[in-house]
C-alpha cells in the first residue's frame, strides 16, 4: 500500500532583498526576487527521507501561488519529489491565511494524501498557524513542529520542543505534520535531480477545479483587513567606538548613563 | 462595556507574564474575562484578579496534558460560546506563544474568525480593535483588524506593561465536554525543560547574545558571566546554535525566539536579516564585533569594534565593581 505524502511548500521573497508591501497593501511580490521558502525545504527533506524508509510512497508538492511559484515546486521536484500541484488563479490575489488553508485543504482532498506535510511558518507571513488549520478543516490529528519525525506502521511519531517542556507525540495517519528548522539539513538538488525534475508532471488547478467561490478568497474574501503599513523609521546613527585597551569600560559607561546599570 | 477574552498562559497555576500584559491590553478594550485550563488553573485566579480580571474561568481534565492542542481549542470555544450567549465579547486574546498561536488559529475556523498573530500592540478603533505588527524582519509596522467574526489575535510578550488593576477575578468552572477529535495526538512523554535561574529570554529586560563570534561552547561562559552580572537572559545565534554551542531554545530570530527587552546585546553576531528579526525592535541595541562593516552596526545604539575576548570581561568587571 503507497503512503501517499502532500508537502505544502511557499513561494516568498527573499528575505535578504528589499521587501515591501503593494499598494494594496498585499505583499509586493513583482520587484523582489521569489523563492521556495527555506523553512519549506526541510519539509521536502523529511517527506522524501519518510519516503525513502517507506516501501512504497509517493511525494507531492502542493503550491497555492502566482505563476513565479512554479520555480518554487521545480525546486522541490528537483530535491527528489515525484510530483507537483500548483493552484492559481487571479482571484487567488490578497488571499490571508483563512482562505489559503481553504484552498490548501480542498487540493490535498482532491490528490488524495495519508500525510501532509508542512513548513512551521512562511518566511515572508511568518505566522506559523497553517498546519493547524489545515488539521482542523481536514478533520485530522495535528502533529507540528517536530524537530524529529517518523512514519511507521500508520502512526506517526515526532519530538516537539515547546517553551516549558520537550514532548514526544503519536497520532494515526492521516494526518498534517509541520517540520522545523531543527529536523535536519535539506538537501540539494543534484545535476541528475535537476535534469529529471524538467520532466516530472506538474499539475495546475484553479477554483473552479476545486470549487471554491471568488468570493471566499482574495482580498475581499479575507477575514482581516490591513489598514496601514509604514516603513520603520530607521535607527538614528549610534555611537561607534574602536576599543583600544578601553573598549569594555567605554560601554559600561554609556550602560551607566542610560541607567540600566 | 463588552467582554475579552484571554487565556491564560500558565506553568502549574503560575501564569506567566506575558498573559498579565495581556490583560493591561484587554482593559482597553472591554472588561477581561481570564480562561484557565488545565493543573493549577484555578490557582491563577489571584494573580489574573490583581491584573483586572473581572472573572476567571476554569477547566481541568486529563486531556489538557495528555493530547496536543485540540482539548485547549474546545475549552476556549466552550468559553467564548458561554461568554457570548451571555452578553457581548468584542475579542479573544490570546499569548503568542507556539502553542497559544496553534490554539488561537483553530478557534477562529471554529468560530469563522479571522485571526491576526503575533500583534504589538492593541488599541481600540471604530470597526473593532487595531492590532500593530511588525513584518518583514520588522523593518515595517502594519496596522491591521480582523474583518469577519469576533476577533482571535494572539500578543506577542513584551508588547505592553503589567500593570495592576484590582478586580472582582470571581471564579467559574467552565464545562467542557470533549469530542473525538481532541484525542487525535496523543502526548506520550513530556520532559520540562530546565530552569536555569536566568530570567525567560522573551520576557528579560536585558538580553545579551552571543554568536559564531564566541567560537565555542566553553567560551559562552564569557556571555553567561555578563548575563549574570546585569541579571539578564542569554541569547544566542543560528550560527553558534547549530555549531553546537548553546541550546536551540535560546535562539534569537525568525526561527527562534523573537525578543524586544529593553537592552540587547550583541556580541559576536553579525546581524544577519534573520537574526535582526528577532531582536530589531529592542529598545537600546548594543553590539561588540571585530568586524566594522558587520551589519549589526547598522542596528546599534552603541557599538564597540573590538574582539569580543577583551571587551565583554572588561564590561563584565565594570558592570561589577559600578554595581558594587
Ligand atoms: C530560514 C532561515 C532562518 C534563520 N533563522 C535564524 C534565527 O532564528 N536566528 C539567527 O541568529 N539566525 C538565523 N538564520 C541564520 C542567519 O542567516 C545567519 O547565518 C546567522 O544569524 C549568523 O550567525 P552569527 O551572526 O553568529 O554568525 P556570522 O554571520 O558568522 O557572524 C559572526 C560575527 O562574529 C564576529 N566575530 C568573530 N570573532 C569575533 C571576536 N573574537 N570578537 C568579536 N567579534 C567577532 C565576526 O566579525 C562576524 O561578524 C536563519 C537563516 C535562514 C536561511
Ligand atoms: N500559499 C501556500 N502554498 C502552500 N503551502 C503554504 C502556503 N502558505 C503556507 N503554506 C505552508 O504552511 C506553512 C506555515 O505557513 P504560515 O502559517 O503562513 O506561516 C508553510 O511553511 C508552508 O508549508
Amino acid at each position: 500500500m503507497s503512503l501517499r505524502i502532500v508537502v505544502c511548500v511557499k513561494y516568498v521573497p527573499d528575505a535578504t532583498g528589499d521587501r515591501h508591501f503593494a499598494d494594496d497593501l498585499t505583499v509586493d511580490r513583482d520587484d523582489v526576487d521569489g523563492l521556495l521558502s527555506e523553512l519549506d525545504e526541510y519539509a521536502v527533506e523529511q517527506a522524501l527521507q519518510i519516503a525513502e524508509e517507506a516501501d512504497d510512497a509517493e511525494v507531492t508538492v502542493l503550491t497555492v501561488g502566482p505563476e513565479d511559484a512554479k520555480d518554487a515546486l521545480r525546486k522541490a521536484l528537483s530535491m527528489g519529489a515525484d510530483k507537483a500541484v500548483h493552484v492559481e488563479d487571479d482571484d487567488l490575489h490578497g488571499t490571508d491565511v483563512m482562505g489559503t488553508s481553504l484552498v490548501l485543504a480542498k487540493a490535498i482532498e482532491k490528490v488524495g494524501y495519508d500525510v501532509v506535510i508542512a513548513g512551521m511558518a512562511s518566511t515572508d507571513g511568518t505566522m506559523g498557524v497553517l498546519p493547524a488549520i489545515l488539521a482542523e478543516r481536514l478533520g485530522v490529528p495535528q502533529v507540528t513542529l517536530l524537530s524529529e519525525v517518523k512514519i511507521e506502521d500508520g502512526v506517526v511519531t515526532g519530538r516537539r520542543d515547546g517553551d516549558t517542556a520537550s514532548e514526544q507525540l503519536e497520532a494515526s495517519l492521516p494526518a498534517v505534520v509541520s517540520v522545523t528548522d531543527q529536523s535536519g539539513e535539506a538537501r540539494y538538488p543534484s545535476f541528475k535531480g535537476i535534469m529529471a525534475a524538467k520532466k516530472k508532471p506538474v499539475e495546475s488547478l484553479d477554483l473552479e477545479d476545486l470549487e471554491i467561490d471568488a468570493d471566499e478568497v482574495g482580498l475581499e474574501g479575507a477575514w482581516t483587513a490591513v489598514d496601514s503599513a509604514a516603513e520603520r523609521p530607521a535607527r538614528t546613527a549610534g555611537t561607534i567606538v574602536k576599543d583600544e585597551g578601553e573598549g569594555g569600560k567605554q560601554l559600561a559607561e554609556f550602560l551607566a548613563s542610560q541607567k540600566f546599570i | 462595556m463588552a467582554d475579552i477574552l484571554v487565556y491564560v498562559d500558565h506553568v502549574d497555576g503560575a501564569v506567566r507574564k506575558p498573559t498579565l500584559e495581556l490583560l493591561t491590553l484587554a482593559r482597553r478594550l472591554g472588561d477581561p474575562v481570564a480562561v484557565a485550563l488545565g493543573n493549577g488553573a484555578a490557582d491563577t485566579a489571584a494573580a489574573l484578579a490583581e491584573h483586572g480580571a473581572v472573572k476567571v474561568l476554569t477547566a481541568d481534565a486529563p486531556e489538557f496534558a495528555e493530547y496536543l492542542v485540540v482539548p485547549k481549542v474546545e475549552a476556549l470555544q466552550a468559553a467564548y460560546e458561554s461568554v457570548s450567549a451571555a452578553g457581548s465579547l468584542a475579542a479573544v486574546l490570546v499569548p503568542s506563544s507556539a502553542e497559544g498561536k496553534e490554539i488561537a488559529a483553530r478557534l477562529a475556523v471554529r468560530i469563522g474568525s479571522g485571526i491576526i498573530t503575533d500583534a504589538v500592540d492593541l488599541e481600540a478603533g471604530d470597526e473593532g480593535p487595531v492590532a500593530t505588527q511588525s513584518a518583514f524582519a520588522a523593518s515595517f509596522t502594519t496596522k491591521s483588524r480582523v474583518s469577519k467574526g469576533t476577533p482571535v489575535i494572539t500578543v506577542k510578550p513584551n508588547s505592553a506593561p503589567v500593570e495592576a488593576a484590582p478586580a472582582a477575578g470571581a471564579v467559574e468552572a467552565l464545562a467542557v465536554s470533549f469530542s473525538e477529535k481532541a484525542h487525535g495526538t496523543k502526548v506520550t512523554s513530556r520532559t520540562p525543560r530546565e530552569s536555569t535561574g536566568r530570567p525567560e529570554l522573551t520576557e528579560a529586560a536585558i538580553v545579551v547574545s552571543g554568536g559564531r563570534g564566541v567560537n565555542g561552547a566553553e567560551n559562552f561562559a564569557i556571555i553567561e558571566a555578563l548575563a549574570d552580572s546585569l541579571g539578564a537572559a542569554v541569547g544566542a545565534s543560528r550560527a553558534a546554535v547549530d555549531a553546537g554551542w548553546y541550546p536551540h531554545s535560546n535562539q534569537v530570530g525568525q526561527t527562534g525566539k523573537s525578543v524586544s527587552p529593553q537592552l540587547y546585546i550583541a556580541s559576536g553576531i553579525s546581524g544577519a536579516i534573520q537574526h535582526r528579526a528577532g531582536m530589531q525592535t529592542s529598545k537600546t541595541i548594543v553590539a561588540i564585533n571585530k568586524d566594522a562593516e558587520a551589519p549589526i552596526f547598522d542596528l546599534v545604539d552603541y557599538g564597540v569594534v573590538g574582539d569580543l575576548f577583551d571587551v565583554v570581561p572588561q564590561l563584565t568587571e565594570e558592570v561589577k565593581s559600578r554595581k558594587g
